[in-house]
């Protein structure tokens, strides 16, 4: 096991959207625009990061009959930490992100790669398991936040991309669209790994 | 409008108008994970009505009597998903020794739960939610009723979305589409018809 094989793995491989089918309700929720998948991708990144690097330092004071709430008390505490500072700082992406920043603690991916990578593998690695799967996260988001941006809304990071002749197809943004996206960027995905 | 009147239009919006799954993006992952039989989908929806109803009642005390007044708000998200996960674990070693006949139905979706965000959703979602006058916050047997009816939208979705896997497994698709892509397109599919409910003003 090497670091930038860790590393590099959540990308492509083991993208966790794409190929793990983790993390679905944020994904769907908040990609109607590049700035907000961005925003949700660094914001899950940050907590994956520093959740996973407490949970590998403590892994060997844990009793294994009450892991799972001793990682919840982790997650949620650094949640709690990117809320306020985001609500402080940031505070239209926070409002536009809403209910999904608290809801960050029952992500999937961020509990997942507690229990099985960071409580079985030592620090080093954990930062490098965080960051890629952060980052093939924060990825998989932009790219469906482009798409979804694009088409319903013409725009992306709000700079006009379209020409003005072209109607915004507006269910790519609404919930529907959210949906359909992802399917067909997951059959893409799937069409791709076949091909190789 | 009667408190009849308040409780028909809050089963509507959690049901239809406003539904866990298709419109608020909530309780994905056991939407998608768990709509492949119908059984399946059935015991995880009663788990889910279940615990949603109870977690909605008993975060709800724990908002009131102990964040609001000791002036605790910060620690919301960590409160209530500590009162979530132990419930679970509770609700779960209750079931098991007084019965087991449902344990064996129910018992391998509870654990699940803990990670299920509507049920989160729902707690939080809760503390600021208004009727529909718009000014009075819900007390607590709208927050109960508010759990119970968000899970009955959960489990009617989960439901049609079972239904119509099972059907979808006879279907001739491009390779790339099986399973989860076609699922989801479905999913979009559905989240349009509930779209129709939108226009609806009670």
């Amino acid at each position: 096991m090497n670091f930038s094989k860790e590393l590099t793995k959540g990308i492509i491989k083991d993208n966790p959207i794409f190929i793990l089918v983790l993390g679905m309700c944020p994904t769907l929720a908040v990609t109607t625009s590049v700035i907000n998948a961005l925003g949700m991708g660094f914001a899950a990144t940050f907590v994956l990061l520093c959740s996973n690097i407490i949970i590998s330092m403590i892994k060997n004071i844990t009793p294994p009959k009450i892991r799972i709430p001793v990682y919840i008390v982790v997650i949620a505490s650094f949640v709690s930490i990117v809320d306020m500072v985001m609500a402080a700082y940031l505070p239209d992406l926070h409002k536009s992100l809403g209910l999904f920043i608290p809801l960050i603690v029952v992500n999937c991916i961020i509990l997942g790669r507690a229990e099985a990578f960071a409580s079985k593998n030592n620090v080093i690695m954990s930062i490098a398991d965080a960051i890629g799967m952060g980052l093939g996260f924060t990825l998989s988001l932009t790219v469906i936040g482009i798409v979804r941006e694009l088409l319903g809304a013409g725009t992306l990071l709000g700079i006009r991309m379209t020409p003005l002749t072209y109607d915004p197809m507006l269910i790519a943004i609404l919930a529907p669209g959210a949906f359909i996206t992802l399917g067909f960027l997951m059959a893409l995905m799937n069409m791709l790994k076949e091909k190789k | 409008m009667g408190y009849i009147g308040e409780l028909f239009v809050m089963a509507m919006t959690a049901i239809f108008i406003q539904n866990f799954v298709l419109s608020r993006f909530l309780g994905l992952c056991p939407y998608l994970g768990v709509s492949k039989k119908l059984d399946s989908a059935l015991g995880m929806g009663m788990a889910v009505i279940f615990v949603m109803t109870l977690a909605s009642a008993i975060t709800f005390l724990i908002n009131k009597y102990l964040l609001i007044r000791f002036d605790l708000m910060y620690l919301q998200t960590i409160a209530f998903i500590l009162t979530i996960a132990a419930l679970v674990q509770f609700v779960e070693m209750v079931i098991q020794k007084n019965a087991p006949a449902l344990y064996k139905s129910l018992g391998v979706f509870l654990p699940l739960i803990t990670t299920n965000c509507a049920v989160l959703g729902v707690a939080i979602l809760n503390t600021t939610a208004f009727r529909t006058d718009g000014i009075t916050n819900y007390n607590f047997l709208d927050s109960v009723l508010n759990g119970f009816f968000s899970g009955v939208g959960f489990t009617v979705v989960l439901l049609a979305m079972a239904g119509l896997r099972m059907r979808m497994e006879k279907a001739e698709l491009p390779k790339s589409m099986q399973g989860m892509p076609i699922a989801l397109i479905l999913a979009g599919i559905m989240a349009l018809a509930f779209y129709g409910f939108m226009g609806f003003r009670i």
